[in-house]
């Protein structure tokens, strides 16, 4: 095992997640908090109510008190922002790892430059795809069933770094063709919609949500992947230097 | 011999690493690596998600 590759995929990852916190508290926490201020007046915590009448409102605000009483989130301000930090690192450190993994499978030499376009690549592929079916969407939007959209968001992600692969590797037309077919099959197939799209949050927010989140995944993407790149050099090194002094 | 001492061939552009080592790692990585988006990003539990909710929202990947 090479435990110097792994620790620094793993380092790489949690500053990319600390980045993320910071480039998302510019704009993408903020809106994230603003559609709450519209999913806490108008529907039932996280239960995506929608259509509901007076008479509901306070059933489902007694429904609201009481999950919140059953189920643990952190509290607004410093913890929440604590329990982010901690996810984006973890997030971050599991993307490095899996880019580490693809890097070393191919068994490709990697820089500072070729990071980043790793981190481009990341990006298309767990970014841009999935987003191109599923958008980025602020709480109180409506959505189809949890675990079909996951189970797309997963087929998307698979099939779209497939087809960069296979792109990569295989200029004949037949392998290009293929490629093609697999990037664009599960947005031909089409990703999982709710019977109705409906949203708590005003339009203008979702449009400057979406936005703001997918500019700041492509700079999220950009950071880990070159800072990626470049522990891993240092790692790549020191690993050879040690195997030769072993040898 | 002289081949298998030169397990890693230092080259100007980065370091190539050869040898089962480089597989079995990146094995582990790729499975570490999805444990830990999973754990974060998809897990169906209450808590896991709600300590993870603004990540998930922010990164785009399906939420509650």
């Amino acid at each position: 095992m090479l435990i110097r590759v792994l620790l620094a995929a793993i380092l790489a990852g949690v500053g990319a997640g600390v980045f993320a916190t910071a480039a998302q508290s510019l704009r993408v926490t903020p809106l994230i908090l603003e559609a709450e201020t519209y999913e806490n007046a108008g529907g039932a915590g996280h239960a995506h109510g929608h259509d509901r009448g007076a008479a509901d409102a306070t059933q489902s605000a007694a429904q609201t008190a009481e999950t919140e009483e059953e189920e643990w989130a952190p509290a607004d301000g410093l913890e929440r922002t604590f329990f982010t930090l901690m996810a984006n690192a973890v997030v971050g450190a599991g993307f490095a790892l899996v880019v580490t993994a693809a890097i070393l499978l191919t068994g490709q030499t990697v820089t500072l430059t070729s990071g980043l376009v790793w981190g481009l690549a990341g990006f298309v592929v767990f970014v841009l795809a999935p987003g191109f079916g599923l958008p980025p969407e602020l709480p109180g939007t409506e959505a189809a069933d949890l675990a079909l959209r996951q189970t797309w968001w997963l087929a998307t992600v698979l099939a779209t770094a497939g087809g960069l692969a296979i792109l990569y590797y295989r200029r004949q037309p037949m392998w290009i063709a293929a490629a093609l077919v697999l990037i664009a099959a599960p947005h031909l197939y089409g990703a999982p919609q709710p019977a109705e799209h409906e949203a708590l949050a005003p339009a203008h927010l979702a449009v400057e949500f979406a936005i703001a989140s997918i500019a700041t995944g492509f700079v999220y993407w950009l950071f880990l992947g070159g800072l990626l790149g470049f522990v891993l050099d240092r790692a790549m090194r020191a690993e050879a230097g040690h195997t030769e002094a072993v040898a | 011999m002289l081949a298998q001492q030169k397990i890693a061939v230092a080259q100007m552009d980065g370091v190539r690493l050869d040898g089962t080592k480089r597989i079995t790692t990146a094995v582990f990585a790729a499975a570490l690596g999805i444990f830990f988006v999973y754990s974060t990003a998809f897990s169906h539990s209450t808590t896991l998600h709600n300590a993870a909710h603004d990540t998930r929202h922010a990164i785009a990947t399906p939420c509650h």
